[in-house]
């Protein structure tokens, strides 16, 4: 994880829109495919987690703030694939990255995709609530 | 020509046997020249995740709506949607899809607002199909060539606006979402916020019939007998009524216009499409909140 969050960020919205719709939803599809499973401790202790009540498929969400490294934890469905790409996108993207970055990374970030068209504006929101929650847990917990 | 129906004692039941297949059916009618399977779900991405195999994907969002206008594809587009999926005028399509055919159920109404003859509906949908341990793929189906006349959506049998659900009232009107909305406690339907709207209650003397009450645990449709026992016993509405059905935004309200229309038999039921989204936040129309249906307004003349 070399470059900046804002410089991976871009990339990765140049490599979906350089791409066809069809291609944009089979990127998206290998993103929800390779989402990691939550860690025993998390699937030991899902009230732990935070749910985005904002996406139609249960979706939940956890970070962890250590030494100002934000650690990212996502859990949704196998039937709920749009979802769990969205999930996927962010964890590439935010896990592992530093405090400081994640809270500007921008909220129109997910616009920037070209999934509107794709997979609808409607579904879309689903992961800039993801995001917005997400900015907020590290919000609070890097005050503690 | 149409593919034999299915002979099923339990379908023999209902008013149109012909609308269903099991997945036992299916399974056996698979690659059946003339047949094409759909699946229509909710998440855009669940057919690549893995279809009957040969299914093509029909989605609400990116197919039947216009991207612009909030309406259905016109008879061109229409035309187009069928003839990349490999349908023409006289294919046998069987739709299936998640949440117990919602989906499904709005992609056959959106086939009918377009007078395609023969569309079915897989029993139990997605769930039935892969509980059933039958066979699912990623494989990209190969679409047969296919020729669609352009034909005009007729919007005035089973779908009504607004203006009509004015017009409508003294006849029933059926509210098929969740009970908490129905009574006016939320504005959206539980985990679906993003769907909300500015009043919260129901049309008023709309009668509630919760959508998931005409499914089993299995998705699969209820007996004939367990539907007319919600419908025509407890609710008091006959196969002659004139009947608007409506949710949020008419997909589940489709599933309740298809269980209405095909299983029971009753043959003047409109799908509400504008449905919650569109009556919630329309100016000056009356709204009810409470468990009761509440008075019956005044007809618009």
């Amino acid at each position: 994880m070399s470059e900046p969050l804002a410089v991976a960020a871009k990339n990765l919205a140049e490599e979906f829109t350089a791409a066809g719709v069809r291609d944009r939803l089979d990127f998206l599809l290998e993103f929800s495919d390779n989402l990691a499973p939550l860690p025993q401790r998390y699937l030991d202790h899902p009230d732990l987690l935070e749910r985005v009540e904002e996406c139609q498929a249960p979706v939940f969400l956890f970070t962890e703030v250590e030494d100002g490294l934000v650690s990212t934890f996502f859990s949704a469905p196998e039937e709920a694939p749009t979802t769990r790409g969205f999930a996927g996108i962010l964890h590439e993207l935010l896990n592992l990255r530093s405090v400081a970055e994640v809270l500007a990374f921008s909220d129109e970030f997910p616009d920037t995709l070209g999934l509107a068209e794709a997979v609808s504006p409607l579904r879309l929101r689903g992961m800039r609530a993801m995001l917005y929650r997400l900015k907020r847990q590290v919000r609070e917990k890097n005050a503690v | 020509m149409p593919i034999d129906f299915e002979q099923n004692p339990k379908f023999a039941e209902y008013a149109h046997p012909e609308v269903l297949v099991s997945v036992q059916w299916l399974k056996a009618h698979l690659g059946t020249p003339g047949l094409v399977v759909v699946e229509s779900d909710e998440d855009v991405l669940l057919y690549d995740v893995g279809h009957i195999p040969g299914a093509v994907k029909i989605d609400w969002h990116t197919d039947l709506n216009d991207p612009v206008t909030r309406d259905y594809v016109d008879g061109t587009g229409f035309a187009a949607l069928m003839e990349r999926s490999g349908i023409s005028r006289d294919t046998t399509v069987v739709i299936y899809g998640d949440k117990s055919n919602w989906w499904a159920a709005y992609a056959l109404w959106v086939f009918k607002l377009f007078g395609h003859q023969d569309v079915r509906l897989l029993d139990g949908g997605r769930q039935a199909w892969i509980e059933s341990g039958s066979e699912v793929t990623r494989e990209v189906s190969s679409v047969a060539a296919a020729s669609y006349p352009v034909v005009t959506r007729d919007d005035s049998s089973i779908r009504a606006f607004r203006d009509d659900v004015l017009a409508h009232f003294g006849n029933p009107i059926v509210d098929i979402r969740s009970p908490q909305e129905y009574s006016g406690e939320r504005t959206h339907m539980p985990d679906y916020p993003q769907e909300g709207a500015l009043r919260a209650g129901h049309i008023p003397s709309a009668v509630s019939v919760p959508w998931a009450r005409a499914v089993k645990e299995d998705q699969t449709f209820k007996s004939r007998e367990a539907l007319e026992a919600i419908y025509q016993g407890e609710k008091g509405l006959k196969p002659g009524d004139s009947v608007i059905a409506y949710c949020r935004i008419g997909e589940r309200s489709s599933h309740s216009w298809f269980v209405l229309t095909y299983l029971l038999g009753f043959d003047n039921v409109r799908n509400y499409d504008g449905s919650w989204t569109e009556w919630g936040n329309l100016v000056g129309v009356p709204i009810h909140k409470g468990e009761d249906a509440g008075p019956v307004p005044a007809k618009a003349s």
